[in-house]
């Protein structure tokens, strides 16, 4: 394996690991400050997407779908916030995995009503759409590059806004003490609502950016939001730190995995075996990580108590 | 007889009475979906046992439903294919009885419980849910990626397994057989909730610090309630496998543990026949919803969401009334 291959894949890693990362977060804030699971967190990167294939069929734009992939999916957020999930605060954690995984049945297949089981296409703009060459004579496609300095802005963005803002002050004080925030004269339930609306745009935007690299389709969430629940466990539940971490390590373990492990059986093995033995590893690898973690820290790298 | 044991004892006939009524009829599709409840419940009484007297919330019980499909679907290629399982360092053979199939079904289900119990129960919470979410997801990629036995594909049995005196391929048969295995694992689901150490799981569920106090480990109830139930849920995925004569990755997707939980809520968490309630209504709802609609999970989902937030104690707790069995 070349140098310039392996640096390909740790960006590719890297790509992977932002795109979880916005996942993570949103799942990881709203647990946070709400101490809710949500499921249903999937299924708003899926909106995001379709929102974003939308809008790009409809206007040809490309900013415009991904800003239809923000508004789309906080707005989703909000509604189902209001509706259903604020119920769902003061329940046991089964009742939540439940009316999220309800939450789901119904994006899921709403959507298929909608829009077809037949993939959507959302095309990369013509701008982004060639290589650019590194330092080094790497080629790296232009719009991967985009998608992790994206994430890293977005991640910078979100410790700023929860360090210095308001609003991050708020959301700190709740993850810390609900009662206490809310007798201080805080609109508890607008807070919430924000939070699951800024989550949800998080997923929503994630969803658009990686919708054109791959296809955009019903379900298309949930081996994500998997992926995102893996983060948050290493990483600790609740801390942001912890998500941007743990994203980063999951998106270059099973990068790396996918493309190490073959070849590293095969210097002692035949190359058929190696390639099975060596691929399913690879698919595994990530749990194997996590069950590493909780070994030494049962409540995630970061993870408070 | 009070109002939920009348209930029970409704729904326990309830299957056998469908299903002599088909064969009268001459329904066979019938009998066959009336199999399919009866064993999806079983796979509930697992779950339920976790789930219910323990408090688990597992997310990831389709890896014990699937690994029972695996060991049936594993064992009945290598007898139909006349190959051996292993040579070294001694020989194993494929199989074609379900007696012995059940066997390895629920060891190895029994241990893939124990190894993931073992290292998510040290977590709770949130922590759990995710962490047997994730540990089923992982058997999901890795049964999807290992090619030798039909990877994402899956794997065909072309004759349902036999069982010593019975024609497994008559409908009415089976059906009776895996009847009487949901039976037997209610009846000791039942006399293990009044046990001992059903009494000391549901205090651990209650009050962990209290049970502590007086001497027990909360830690190796759980993890033995959490053996017990991954156990019982790998028969039901055995039997399940051999309903269908297939079984394929689809079986551990976290899907499928999301569907074995709703049998348990939909009927109601903690009480012995919920399971049973819940995986008829299920597969009532699929029958009649999905000839109505391609889309009825978008009704299953309505439901269950109304369930959850009005209807907590699910199909028996709405018509047995308030009072709990089991707390």
């Amino acid at each position: 394996m070349t140098t310039l291959l392996l640096i390909e894949q740790i960006l590719n890693g890297l790509q992977f690991g932002v795109m979880l990362f916005l996942m993570a977060a949103g799942l990881t804030l709203i647990f946070g400050v709400m101490g809710l699971i949500n499921l249903a967190h999937g299924s708003l990167y899926m909106v995001g997407a379709f929102a974003a294939a939308a809008v790009a069929e409809a206007t040809g734009s490309f900013l415009l779908a991904l800003i239809a992939s923000l508004i789309a999916a906080a707005a989703a957020g909000a509604i189902i916030e209001l509706v259903v999930i604020r119920r769902l605060y003061d329940r046991d954690h089964l009742d939540q995995v439940l009316a999220t995984f309800a939450l789901i049945l119904i994006f899921s297949e709403g959507t298929r009503w909608l829009f077809g089981s037949f993939p959507l296409f959302l095309d990369i703009p013509d701008a982004l759409a060639g290589p650019v060459i590194l330092p080094g004579g790497i080629q790296y496609p232009a719009y991967r590059l985009l998608i992790i300095a994206i994430g890293l802005l977005i991640a910078f963005g979100l410790f700023q806004l929860i360090a210095r803002t308001r609003i991050g002050i708020q959301i700190r004080a709740g993850e810390s003490d609900r009662e206490m925030i809310a007798a201080l004269g805080v609109d508890i339930s607008r807070l919430y609502t924000i939070v699951f609306a800024l989550g949800a745009a998080l997923a929503g935007l994630a969803g658009a950016l990686v919708g054109a690299i791959q296809s955009v389709q019903v379900g298309m969430g949930e081996p994500v939001l998997i992926l995102a629940f893996v983060v948050i466990v290493i990483g600790g539940i609740g801390s942001i730190k912890g998500a941007l971490v743990g994203a980063l390590l999951v998106g270059l373990t099973d990068t790396l995995g996918g493309v190490l492990l073959p070849g590293f059986f095969g210097t002692f093995m035949e190359p058929s075996a190696a390639t099975a033995v060596g691929s399913s590893l690879a698919s595994m690898s990530i749990y194997i990580l996590m069950a590493g973690v909780l070994l030494f820290k049962p409540t995630g790298l970061y993870g408070g108590a | 007889m009070s109002r939920e044991a009348m209930i029970n004892t409704v729904l326990f006939l309830m299957l056998p009475v469908t299903a002599v009524s088909a064969l009268l009829l001459d329904e066979p599709f019938i009998i066959t979906l009336t199999t399919k409840v009866a064993i999806l419940a079983l796979a509930g009484v697992g779950l339920n046992i976790a789930l219910g007297l323990g408090g688990l919330v597992s997310l990831g019980h389709a890896a014990f439903f699937g690994i029972g499909g695996y060991a049936m679907g594993i064992l009945a290629y290598h007898a139909q294919t006349f190959t051996p399982l292993m040579e070294a360092p001694f020989l194993i053979e494929g199989t074609k009885s379900m007696p012995v199939i059940w066997l390895v079904a629920v060891l190895a289900g029994a241990l893939a419980a124990l190894a993931i119990g073992a290292l998510s129960l040290r977590t709770s919470g949130v922590y759990f849910i995710m962490i047997t979410l994730a540990f089923g997801q992982m058997l999901y990629y890795f049964a999807i990626s290992w090619p030798a036995y039909g990877g994402e594909d899956g794997l065909s049995v072309y004759v349902r397994n036999g069982f010593p005196g019975l024609n497994t391929l008559d409908p009415i048969q089976f059906f009776a057989l895996s009847f009487v295995i949901l039976a037997m694992a209610l009846l000791f689901a039942g006399r293990l909730a009044a046990a001992p150490f059903g009494l000391a799981l549901s205090a651990a569920r209650q009050n962990a610090e209290r049970v502590e106090t007086v001497g027990l480990s909360p830690y190796r109830l759980r993890l033995l309630a959490f053996v017990i139930s991954g156990a019982i849920t790998a028969l039901a995925g055995a039997l399940f496998a051999d309903l269908n004569r297939f079984v394929s990755p689809t079986m551990l997707s976290w899907h499928m543990s999301g569907e074995i939980m709703i049998f348990v809520i939909l009927g109601g968490v903690g009480r012995l026949f919920g399971p049973v309630a819940g995986a008829a209504l299920f597969i009532l709802l699929e029958h009649v919803l999905g000839g109505l609609s391609d889309f009825w999970h978008v009704y299953l989902g309505i439901l269950l969401l109304l369930v959850v937030l009005f209807a907590r104690g699910g199909m028996i707790g709405s018509l047995a009334g308030r009072q709990v069995a089991h707390d």
